[in-house]
């Protein structure tokens, strides 16, 4: 089977691009919760929409729209990591640990009340993009736009927050309404990857890319770029290795972010050490 | 209209009272000097000032208008005493972090401020990658580019050698008499307090002296405070440096 024909499913179009999109959003995002010491939270989110996705399953909503549905109940958890992280009380690893495993508990039992785990809750857990609907494709351009608005819009403040929040506020900047928008951002891009990941590789897209971008040392512009580039190319080669060899693309695509992180970090190494 | 304006500020930290209904002003083109010992709330009072902490009570007037209605940031430049977050790994360059918050890159100014701080080589190298001296003279460039009209810094030169001090110091005494900046600088350095603040604000949480530094020497209420050998000291490093105020 050629590339050709491989691109000619309209299946495989829809995973190439709403993948594409969810990957980019992860990825800018991404960025900035890695700098700001928020790697996990992407492992908080997607155990809190194992949660909520349980929720919508118990309750009954149509399969199709299972994404849409969850979102509200895993945008107030990114809040509430929020708030009691803001509290200086609570570093951030213990408040996403707090929600993650909230929503973990809260998957369980309702499984549980809803006999047991069912087929549907467990493609959320290994996620499968090759079988995103329209619905998802459409909710991936709109998250995708709002997301590149908000970044191309507020760049110069998400610049001086992630930097240092104290200084960006002396500066006149809304930190506490740039990171409202931030973590809600997060919980939506959470639900989307966890189509093209599954649940227990979400943080994977967040992480990675931005990681692998931070390794070239170049400006912060440029990282972002970067990161965004390599979690596309993440998502193009894994969808076409998994579709050809017949494996799972959400582990694909996270197995080719690895193996990128990897060759920057070598090359990075190889060409320190003749430096 | 004073340039700051604070009344009956108090903060607590925890239930912990860390500054207690300070009230003072800062007229414009003063050169104030914020003393007190560790732990007397000068760096809680600057942040309560730039609105990074929000006070339990009192009120913050920035310009003639309230804190809460204030917009006009560029009018400000802050080093802060350390930063809070900086992730060794953030990948801004220096050229990027100085132009931080500006609405227009100008090149041309880049420049000037960057030589200015004895910078200019280190434009493209990435934060993280600088010593913290180096990192302390970028982020006194990012305060000074916009050419602000107050400068507030929280002990500036902690990390600076002797050298660039003393660049840094005499430059904050241009700016401050040829171009009628007002600076509010918190330190615990008394011989910067002699040399180059004209007005001194010495705090224990609360307000223990607010005056002109002439004022403070002849003082015989701080005398009672401090006793006469350490008021002698500070007043005896004014006088040596013959700057006269």
């Amino acid at each position: 089977m050629d590339l050709g024909e491989i691109f000619a499913y309209a299946f495989v179009q829809r995973a190439m691009l709403a993948g594409a999109l969810i990957a980019a959003v992860s990825a800018l995002l991404g960025l900035f919760l890695v700098l700001r010491r928020f790697s996990l939270i992407g492992d908080g989110l997607a155990h809190t929409t194992f949660g909520s996705v349980a929720v919508v399953l118990l309750v009954g909503v149509s399969p199709f729209y299972v994404t849409l549905a969850a979102l509200p109940l895993v945008m107030v958890s990114s809040l509430a990591i929020y708030k009691l992280t803001s509290s200086k009380k609570i570093n951030a690893d213990a408040a996403i640990g707090i929600v993650s495993s909230l929503g973990i508990a809260a998957g369980i039992t309702l499984s549980s009340l809803s006999g047991g785990f069912n087929v549907d809750l467990f493609s959320y857990l290994f996620g499968n993009i090759l079988t995103v609907n329209r619905t998802e494709l459409v909710l991936s351009m709109i998250v995708f736009a709002v997301v590149a608005a908000v970044v191309f819009y507020y760049y110069d403040d998400l610049f001086a927050v992630t930097f240092d929040q104290e200084l960006a506020r002396s500066m006149g900047v809304q930190t506490e309404r740039l990171n409202v928008i931030l973590f809600l951002l997060t919980a939506v891009s959470a639900v989307l990857a966890m189509k093209v990941a599954g649940i227990m590789l979400v943080s994977a897209l967040l992480i990675l890319p931005a990681l692998t971008a931070l390794q070239l040392s170049v400006g912060f512009r440029t990282t972002m770029i970067a990161a965004t580039g390599f979690a596309v190319g993440a998502v193009f080669c894994g969808i076409l290795f998994a579709f050809v060899l017949n494996l799972p693309a959400g582990a694909m695509i996270v197995v080719f972010n690895a193996v990128f992180l990897l060759l920057v970090f070598g090359i990075r190494r190889l060409f320190a050490g003749h430096g | 209209m004073p340039v700051i304006r604070v009344e009956n500020l108090t903060f607590r930290y925890n239930g912990t009272e860390v500054i207690n209904e300070i009230g003072f002003t800062v007229e414009r083109g003063v050169y104030l000097a914020v003393v007190g010992p560790n732990g007397s709330g000068k760096s809680t009072l600057v942040k309560n000032i730039l609105g990074i902490l929000k006070p339990e009570k009192g009120r913050v007037e920035l310009f003639g208008r309230r804190l809460e209605d204030f917009s006009s940031w560029e009018k400000i430049g802050y080093l802060p005493q350390r930063l809070s977050g900086l992730n060794i790994h953030f990948p801004g360059t220096v050229a990027e972090i100085v132009q931080m918050g500006l609405p227009k890159k100008d090149p041309a100014l880049l420049s000037d401020t960057l030589d200015m701080m004895a910078i200019g080589h280190l434009g493209r190298r990435l934060i993280g990658d600088l010593s913290y001296g180096e990192q302390q003279r970028v982020m006194l460039a990012r305060a000074l580019i916009r050419r602000p009209e107050l400068l507030i810094f929280d002990e500036p030169t902690t990390a600076l050698d002797p050298e660039t001090r003393d660049v840094f110091y005499a430059l904050t005494q241009k700016l401050n008499r040829q171009e009628g900046t007002t600076v509010a600088l918190v330190t615990h350095d008394s011989g910067v307090v002699g040399q180059y603040a004209q007005h001194l604000l010495y705090l224990d949480k609360k307000v223990i002296f607010s005056g002109t530094f002439r004022d403070f020497c002849a003082s015989a209420d701080m005398t009672g405070f401090f006793g006469a050998t350490s008021q002698h000291i500070i007043c005896h490093q004014h006088d040596s440096t013959g700057s006269g105020r």
